[in-house]
């Protein structure tokens, strides 16, 4: 028999292990479809706030000499309201739905405008590091986090997933707020922050100047997040962070994941990338006669 | 030869050249190895070019007589774009690129039509088809101060950028003070009545585009146009410049006719910054 690729988060059941990460691509129901086509398990959407962002002038995002991405798009996004409208249609593409605010508030505003939509969880995000008040300044302060995850729990019957990055709070701790105020699940990580220097013309290049790192150097950071979160909380994880191949994605089911996310890769290789990743780890479990992605859940923990 | 470099860095380029084509249109024209081949950039292709300190716009790739030099055509509006124009001989630039797809050139006679800076990658494809194909350009303008391009047009059919050219050249400007009168869709239905064209290639405003879209799916002659969207990384994974379910940076800027004809957003609508859609 075949293995079985579907994967389960609370009380989310993904046919997939294969995530588009947040901040990649995600603003129209259009190419989310054909995501989904293409292999996606889910599609988590940009950050949306209250109001519609414009974000940072160029340069947003390059790619850094040796690997990875730098990118400070400052978390544009055409607003809760707007989002909410576009994606009414959708009838079965699991989209988890990423919210990004500063107060208890903009979250119970925002989770009100998709009432009527479809959506398979919501992503707090915690951790955008480029952006002032809002994502890690937010996972920093671990009160905080915990009013935001009740809030956002007492007004949603579907998955509630606290996404955190290394900002100057020692991340477990965030978590830890997370887990206590009853979040569902984690994603971890986001990107590091990060900058480059152009020496011709002596300038940062970001017109932010400072802004995320991703991409392949950074994975093995999140890694080892993801195999210390799983190794002191007992809650699903989404591994994110430089995954570019089913090994990658492998790893980080082994360090504890229940799925991954991933979206810098796509700058290199477009939609396939999902099925190649789907492909290789449908080939790995069954060359290792796992039947089901729980079986390969944290292995790599074992004694 | 200079070491690979990562297409989806900043390369630091030098303005070598500025040429006034119009009194709000600039080509700047930089040394650069790789976007100065011609047969290494294909029409259509783009760059995303980083004025430092101002902004970092796609642009379209123009040809140069010189090589291992090619320019950025620009048209003085918003900061960002005033920022480049403005440029002077010595500044640096960096880019990024090529990217995008590129038009699809069939054999036989062929039909190109553009208004202002859409004129660049059209300057490009006949670089392309010369020697292989029948060419007639319309070049659309408001008035006679507007009119650029047509002194490169004829160097590219005396062949000094690439081999000798069989081009048509018809300028037309919407007041008639040079040229043909009227909109350069008008010149093209006038066309279309009197020949038989085997591919129509276009860029330059989208209403421009759309109608010549129109027309040449009417007439069931193979179209297509190059769009031009709000664009923040270029290379497929912020996905500001989304049509449907495609990415102008990725699937196009090259979209054909049939596929347009289609589309709930060609001629109607674009993304802003924030990814809202807004009419056209």
């Amino acid at each position: 028999m075949k293995p079985s690729l579907s994967t389960s988060i609370g009380s989310l059941t993904l046919e997939r292990p294969t995530i588009l990460a947040s901040g990649i691509l995600g603003i129209s129901l259009d190419v989310f479809k054909r995501l989904h086509s293409a292999g996606a398990g889910a599609v988590v959407t940009k950050s949306l706030s209250k109001e519609p962002w414009e974000g940072y002038p160029n340069p947003t995002i390059f790619s850094v000499k040796g690997g990875g991405w730098i990118n400070a798009v400052g978390l544009s996004n055409p607003g809760a309201e707007n989002f909410a409208e576009m994606i009414r249609p959708n009838e079965n593409v699991p989209i988890i739905v990423s919210l990004v605010g500063s107060v208890e508030e903009d979250f119970e505003f925002m989770i009100k405008k998709f009432q009527d939509c479809k959506v398979a969880a919501y992503e707090l995000n915690l951790s955008c590091p480029h952006v002032a008040k809002v994502g890690l300044e937010v996972g920093d302060d671990t009160e905080l986090v915990s009013k935001i995850v009740k809030k956002v729990k007492s007004m949603s019957d579907v998955p509630v997933i606290a996404k955190v990055g290394l900002g100057s709070t020692d991340y477990l701790k965030t978590v830890d707020a997370a887990v206590s105020a009853g979040a569902d699940a984690i994603t971890a990580i986001n990107t590091i922050r990060a900058m480059a220097i152009d020496v011709e013309v002596e300038r940062p290049i970001l017109s932010n100047k400072i802004g995320g790192l991703s991409g392949t150097p950074i994975k093995p950071v999140a890694l080892r997040c993801v195999y210390e979160i799983s190794s002191k909380f007992d809650i699903p994880i989404f591994g994110c962070g430089g995954i570019s191949t089913w090994e990658d994605a492998v790893e980080f089911i082994l360090a504890g994941a229940s799925a991954v996310q991933f979206g810098s890769v796509m700058g290199d290789h477009w939609d396939e990338v999902f099925s190649e990743i789907n492909t290789g780890i449908e080939k790995f479990m069954e060359r290792k006669g796992y039947s089901t992605i729980g079986e390969m859940i944290g292995r790599a923990k074992r004694s | 030869m200079e070491e690979q470099r990562d297409p989806n860095h900043p390369h630091i380029c030098t303005i070598e050249r500025v040429v006034d084509e119009t009194p709000t249109v600039r080509t700047l024209y930089f040394h650069d190895p790789v976007l100065g081949k011609i047969g290494d950039v294909e029409p259509g292709n783009f760059a995303m070019v980083w004025i430092p300190g101002v902004n970092e716009l796609p642009m379209s790739i123009m040809v140069s007589e010189k090589d291992d030099q090619a320019g950025f055509t620009v048209r003085k509006r918003g900061i960002s774009s005033t920022g480049l124009y403005n440029l002077k001989v010595g500044d640096k630039i960096g880019v990024r690129g090529p990217y995008g797809n590129s038009f699809d050139i069939k054999d036989g006679k062929i039909l190109l039509i553009g208004g202002g800076t859409g004129l660049v990658p059209l300057m490009r494809l006949i670089t392309w088809s010369s020697g292989r194909n029948q060419i007639t350009l319309l070049m659309g303008s408001k008035t006679k101060d507007e009119v650029f391009f047509e002194e490169i047009a004829k160097k590219l059919k005396q062949g000094m950028y690439a081999g000798h050219a069989d081009l048509t050249i018809i300028p037309v400007t919407e007041d008639g003070s040079y040229g043909e009168k009227g909109y350069v869709t008008d010149v093209l239905e006038k066309l279309l009545e009197e020949n038989k064209y085997d591919a129509i290639y276009t860029c330059g405003p989208e209403l421009m585009m759309y109608k010549v879209v129109k027309l040449a799916n009417e007439k069931g002659i193979f179209v297509q146009a190059s769009l031009e969207r709000m664009m923040k990384c270029g290379v497929g994974i912020c996905g500001s410049c989304c049509v449907g379910q495609d990415l102008a940076c990725r699937d196009g800027t090259v979209f054909d006719g049939e596929y347009l004809a289609k589309s709930s957003e060609f001629g109607h609508f674009q993304r802003t910054k924030s990814g809202i859609l807004e009419k056209i």
